[in-house]
């Protein structure tokens, strides 16, 4: 499985280097518009620097930023054994490191994301809504799928690419509002004895670079991040042997139809399925962060064996061709492995049991207490209530409050 | 002068080379012995959890006594078995025993009511998946190590310093062999 690793490793420091030269590019255009004296080496220097300055940032603190975007809380095993048992043997599994640590999200969207920097570092968070509607083995193939991406390493690597990407955006719409406000640019020019034809031609030159390199670094940012998708999904189903616990959870998430409140376009790509309902002409296309969820449905499904080899298969009969997802080390590897047998087939709760389980589960978060009353009235009490004895609001029995 | 240094050369690209395979033999070997630690706590965690088991669900089930007894009998063959094959059988057996007490619960609606025997189930349904799953993971383990001692040139290297191909952990219990095994 390492070399599966590996094999990811050598693609993605590829993708570096090609987004690296377009932000280089980047920078020389402008800085040679801008300053034709200093040869463009001044603004390579000056987009390098904006991108190191974001990498660290989100390196040290991107888990924190994208968990405190999503209002996170981080959860002990007593809110959801379930959960942590999960988590733990798919940890098991998958032979990492460590645990990650376990967050819950106040959303009714079922939805989930792994973040953090490496293994022994990582994060996962599960909105409220994926836990009230999803059975174990449904769960427990989301929770494969966010660890598949820390055991591939995805969450960094998708971290500092978005960060390339992101600052190759942002150079390039800073130049080009500049010379949308300055008219041409012309403020820019030091007045110099320059032919003005050569400096057109610099200018339209700088112009294409920055209008096409965030065009050509977010097509291979977007299409590096459908194929971790469809990666990760390969890997989950590696460690859980069981294709249709993942499949049957991402048809309940499509079909919940509940965008998430706290997603936005930058946390977006981190989320197991796209948290909002994107327009039916962008969602299949070069611009989305994660492949079309009913054709990794049909994957998942047509797959005849657990392992890399299987799945290999089955992307190649539900998408035609020859083309793989997989690298040829991985396979060699462990391409095959059994189907285990299902340990829960209990259809999901109906949308009104969903919706009350999921309110519970926000107050246990929020560490409300619960009482059950003889009388059969469940008695939640926040945890800013002041007395240590409550009445029950319906038979009038009086119970003392623990804490 | 030349050709002594060419020589020296070789001999000590040889040694760098020879070390890079032990080391790699040697991780390789702790993986396997530290997967198996791994089988071993959740074996034990299933050893632990059964005196409650047997304990919550004796009032309730009158009718599964024979089951109960083989549980209670096969944690105690379990527990004294000393090498991989006979430990392996016998957690077949009880893996399969405890199987079956968890299909008999259905007839018992009372039980399935107990919050207490809910906890338990989970914390058992649970066990078993990590048995299951570090069984999955060791015998991986076992496979990269093996092929890298069989395979050329790394086994020379292993004859050398004599490490030797580990067992895998295959269950003996028909009804437990569904769960997946790797295979090649």
């Amino acid at each position: 499985m390492w070399e599966l690793i590996r094999a990811n490793k050598r693609r993605s420091l590829l993708l570096f280097v090609l987004m690296g030269i377009g932000l280089a590019l980047l920078g020389f255009a402008i800085g040679y518009f801008v300053n034709p004296a200093g040869m463009g080496l001044d603004g390579v220097i000056i987009a390098l620097l904006i991108w190191m300055i974001l990498s660290l940032i989100s390196y040290f603190n991107g888990s924190k930023i994208l968990l405190s975007a999503s209002h996170a809380k981080k959860v002990t095993p007593d809110v959801h054994p379930q959960l942590f048992n999960i988590v733990e043997e798919i940890k098991i599994a998958s032979g990492l490191p460590a645990m990650p640590e376990i967050y819950i999200i106040n959303e009714e969207a079922p939805n989930a994301f792994a973040a953090g920097r490496d293994p022994k570092h990582a994060v996962v968070a599960v909105t409220a809504g994926l836990l009230s509607r999803l059975n174990r083995d449904e769960l427990q193939g989301v929770i494969a799928h966010e660890m598949a991406h820390i055991y591939n390493r995805d969450i960094r690597f998708m971290t500092l690419a978005g960060v390339m990407l992101g600052s190759i955006v942002l150079i390039s719409e800073v130049f080009l509002r500049g010379m949308l406000y300055s008219g041409g640019g012309g403020r820019y020019r030091s007045g110099g004895s320059r032919d003005g034809q050569g400096q057109a031609i610099v200018m339209v030159l700088a112009l294409l670079v920055a209008i096409l390199v965030p065009v050509f670094a977010g097509m291979l940012y977007y299409s590096i991040s459908r194929k971790r998708e469809y990666l990760a999904d390969a890997t989950g189903v590696r460690f859980s042997r069981y294709p249709e616990g993942l499949a049957s959870a991402l048809e309940k998430i499509s079909g919940a139809h509940i965008e998430m409140k706290s997603a936005n376009k930058v946390t977006a790509p981190m989320y197991i399925a796209l948290p909002f309902q994107k327009k039916k002409r962008a969602a299949a296309g070069l611009y989305s962060t994660h492949p079309p969820i009913a054709e990794r449905i049909r994957i998942l499904r047509s797959m005849q064996g657990a392992g890399y080899m299987n799945y290999q298969e089955a992307y190649r009969t539900v998408k035609g061709g020859q083309a793989g997802i997989i690298p040829g080390s991985g396979l060699k590897e462990a391409g095959d492995a059994g189907i285990r047998k299902a340990f829960d087939d209990r259809p999901g709760a109906d949308e009104k049991t969903v919706k009350r389980n999921t309110g519970d589960l926000m107050m246990a978060v929020n560490s409300y207490t619960f009482i059950d009353c003889r009388c059969g009235l469940r008695i939640k009490v926040p945890p800013d209530y002041g007395r240590g004895n409550i009445d029950c609001p319906r038979c009038g029995a009086r119970h003392s409050i623990e804490k | 002068m030349v050709p002594v240094l060419i020589i020296l050369g070789i001999i000590l690209i040889l040694v760098i080379w020879l070390i890079a395979i032990f080391n790699a033999l040697v991780r390789l070997r702790n993986q396997v012995k530290n997967a198996w630690s791994q089988i071993d706590v959740q074996l034990k965690r299933r050893h632990d959890l059964i005196p409650n088991l047997i304990e919550t669900v004796k009032g309730y089930m009158k009718h599964e006594r024979e089951t109960l007894e083989n549980i209670t009998a096969y944690r105690s063959q379990a527990m004294e078995a000393s090498s991989v094959g006979e430990k392996a059988r016998a957690e077949g057996l009880l893996g399969g025993a405890l199987g079956k007490l968890q299909i008999a619960v259905e007839a018992y609606p009372d039980l399935k009511a107990n919050q207490n025997f809910l906890s338990l189930q989970e914390e058992l349904t649970s066990t078993e998946n990590k048995i299951s799953f570090a069984r999955q993971n060791y015998n991986d383990q076992v496979l990269f190590y093996n092929n890298k001692i069989q395979m050329f040139p790394s086994n020379i290297v292993a004859g050398m310093f004599s490490f030797t191909q580990e067992e895998f952990f295959e269950l003996e219990d028909k009804a437990e062999k569904e769960v997946p095994k790797v295979s090649f």
